[in-house]
């Protein structure tokens, strides 16, 4: 609404919301006041410094955790609670160790009851695109850091969302995965393209692979500032215009208010 | 590398076997430090084993009789209390309700060492085969329960929120995610019920029977015949291993992708 240039229309709304939690020694405010807007097929980053609230941020979207005050809405109706249409790829990944990848993948399919050959053929698909093709009986426990990501990733793509929300994918990852995963994530969102929320707090990761970043700041946590980024695609990480945006949003990041 | 150090483990556990049966030997039929009267010598106790396959005296049945009829007995009480304490642990667990109701009720009855309802059971139900398998029921249950309950309240909140987000009602979560995450605490329910259902089967022959191994050791006791406690104490033993070796297997082949 308030934004120009647009690329398509809003898919979830925040508007004024709020997170305290309730503790012993009184209420302890991590989310100040935030309204901002997700639009269609739009990859927004969320990047904050650590513990600024971003994963509280990502589950209200999720309608995981409650908003103290404020609403989020999805498509217009607002957030009650968890549903199928907001897949959410969670920081400490949470794969089923007791499920193989394949049971994993099509744990949302097996759920809403679909179809045997729909189920198969949605399950390979995903599991082909984030390259874990061989894996499908694999048990978590058997797979690398990175290759769970990838799992994460896949259940939470084949559920068929409307938003996914992924809270630091590749936060545990070595340099080279992590570098290598954002690449493939980037291909894999240009293949099929879904609204994404992206939280991290790697400022590389969220300039190679968004349309807008939000930028919050310490807690409690408000916006700071917004980019649009209009660098063209696949990004290259030592391009001039990709330093200089680094370098203005750490230094706008470091600036204290 | 591995392997040879394996082997190398296999043959001191061997060695110290035969160690234990040889001292066994020479302290009782070799040099009589201890009267045969008290402790048997190994000689002796397979030769009553021998014996007590077929010969009914002096305690009036076959070591097979004796076997089944306590098999019997805490095959039906452990099965009771597996069927009913799991799914009740799983219940109260899940559905607040549920735990809010029955937890009280069953946190004071858990109190109380099964062994002491033997009389209260045997002046009920007599001591046929109800009673005792009322006694072996009670000890299965209580960890089967217990052990179920904490199971499924170690479900990640993570994990069920997976579930709830991909649309997952509540009882399907349940079967989806809470029971896998449960399963190897209820396998170790299983595996305590299994050993202190075992137990109190033998108190409860002890105490009131006609029959089983318990009660082929009381007798052995009444009639001074210690070969036939010592045999009575081995093939109870030998019977636990079997059975704890089952469910272990059992486990293997049920619970996947190391849980824990
Ligand atoms: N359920 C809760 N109860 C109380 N405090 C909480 C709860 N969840 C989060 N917090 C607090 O809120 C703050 C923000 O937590 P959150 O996990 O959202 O931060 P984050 O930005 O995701 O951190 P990180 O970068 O480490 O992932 C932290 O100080 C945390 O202690
Ligand atoms: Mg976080």
């Amino acid at each position: 609404m308030e934004q120009s240039g647009k690329i398509g229309k809003e898919k979830l709304s925040c508007r004024g919301i709020t997170k305290s939690f309730s503790s012993s020694s009184g209420n302890f405010e991590v989310l100040h006041d935030l309204t901002f807007d997700v639009y269609e097929n739009e990859f927004l980053v969320l990047f904050g410094p650590g513990q600024c609230g971003k994963t509280t941020l990502l589950y209200m979207l999720a309608g995981l955790e409650e908003c103290t005050e404020g609403e989020v809405f999805h498509n217009g109706e607002p957030v009650t609670g968890p549903a199928p249409s907001r897949a959410v790829v969670y920081q400490t990944m949470a794969l089923f160790p007791w499920m193989t990848v394949w049971d994993n993948v099509s744990f949302s399919q097996k759920v809403r009851k679909a179809e045997k050959k729909v189920i198969a053929e949605r399950t390979q698909y995903f599991i082909d695109l984030v390259g874990l093709t061989g894996f499908e009986k694999s048990y978590p426990v058997q797979l690398s850091g990175g290759m769970k990501q990838r799992v994460g990733i896949a259940r939470a793509y084949c559920s068929d969302p409307d938003v996914l929300l992924m809270d630091e994918p590749f936060g545990h990852l070595d340099a080279q995965t992590r570098y290598m995963m954002q690449e493939s994530l980037g291909k894999i969102w240009e293949n099929e393209k879904r609204t994404i929320v992206f939280v991290t707090n790697n400022i590389e990761e969220a300039l190679y692979l968004a349309d807008r970043i939000i930028l919050l700041s310490d807690c409690p946590s408000q916006i700071k500032k917004e980019y649009r980024i209009t660098l063209p695609r696949p990004r290259s990480l030592v391009s001039p215009e990709f330093l200089k945006l680094r370098k203005e949003i750490t230094e706008q990041m470091n600036m204290s208010d | 590398m591995k392997k040879k150090s394996k082997l190398k483990f296999q043959i001191i556990s061997i060695i110290s076997l035969i160690a234990f049966f040889a001292i066994w030997q020479l302290l009782t039929d070799v040099y009589r430090v201890i009267p045969s009267t008290m402790l048997p010598s190994p000689v002796k106790v397979l030769q009553t084993i021998g014996m007590k396959w077929s010969v009914k005296k002096p305690d009036g049945s076959t070591l097979p009789q004796h076997i089944l009829a306590s098999l019997q007995v805490s095959g039906l009480g452990f099965c009771l209390g597996a069927v009913i304490g799991v799914p009740l642990g799983v219940i109260m667990a899940w559905w607040e309700k549920a735990d809010l109701s029955l937890k009280p009720v069953f946190d004071f009855v858990r109190t109380i060492p099964p062994i002491a309802w033997i009389p209260i059971m045997i002046v009920l139900l007599g001591i046929g085969v109800v009673a005792k398998a009322s006694i072996v029921f009670l000890s299965a249950f209580i960890p089967c329960v217990i052990n179920s309950y904490t199971g499924i309240k170690a479900t990640k909140t993570v994990h069920i929120w997976v579930a709830q987000t991909f649309g997952g009602s509540k009882t399907r979560t349940l079967f989806k995610v809470a029971i896998p995450t449960a399963l190897p605490y209820i396998f170790t329910g299983l595996k305590v019920s299994l050993n202190s259902s075992w137990g109190a089967l033998v108190a409860a022959e002890m105490l009131g029977s006609a029959s089983g191994l318990g009660y082929m050791i009381q007798m052995g006791r009444l009639l001074s015949r210690a070969d036939l406690i010592v045999v009575g104490m081995i093939v109870i033993g030998i019977i636990g291993t079997i059975l704890s070796a089952f469910l272990d297997s059992l486990e293997k082949i049920v619970v996947k992708g190391e849980v824990r």
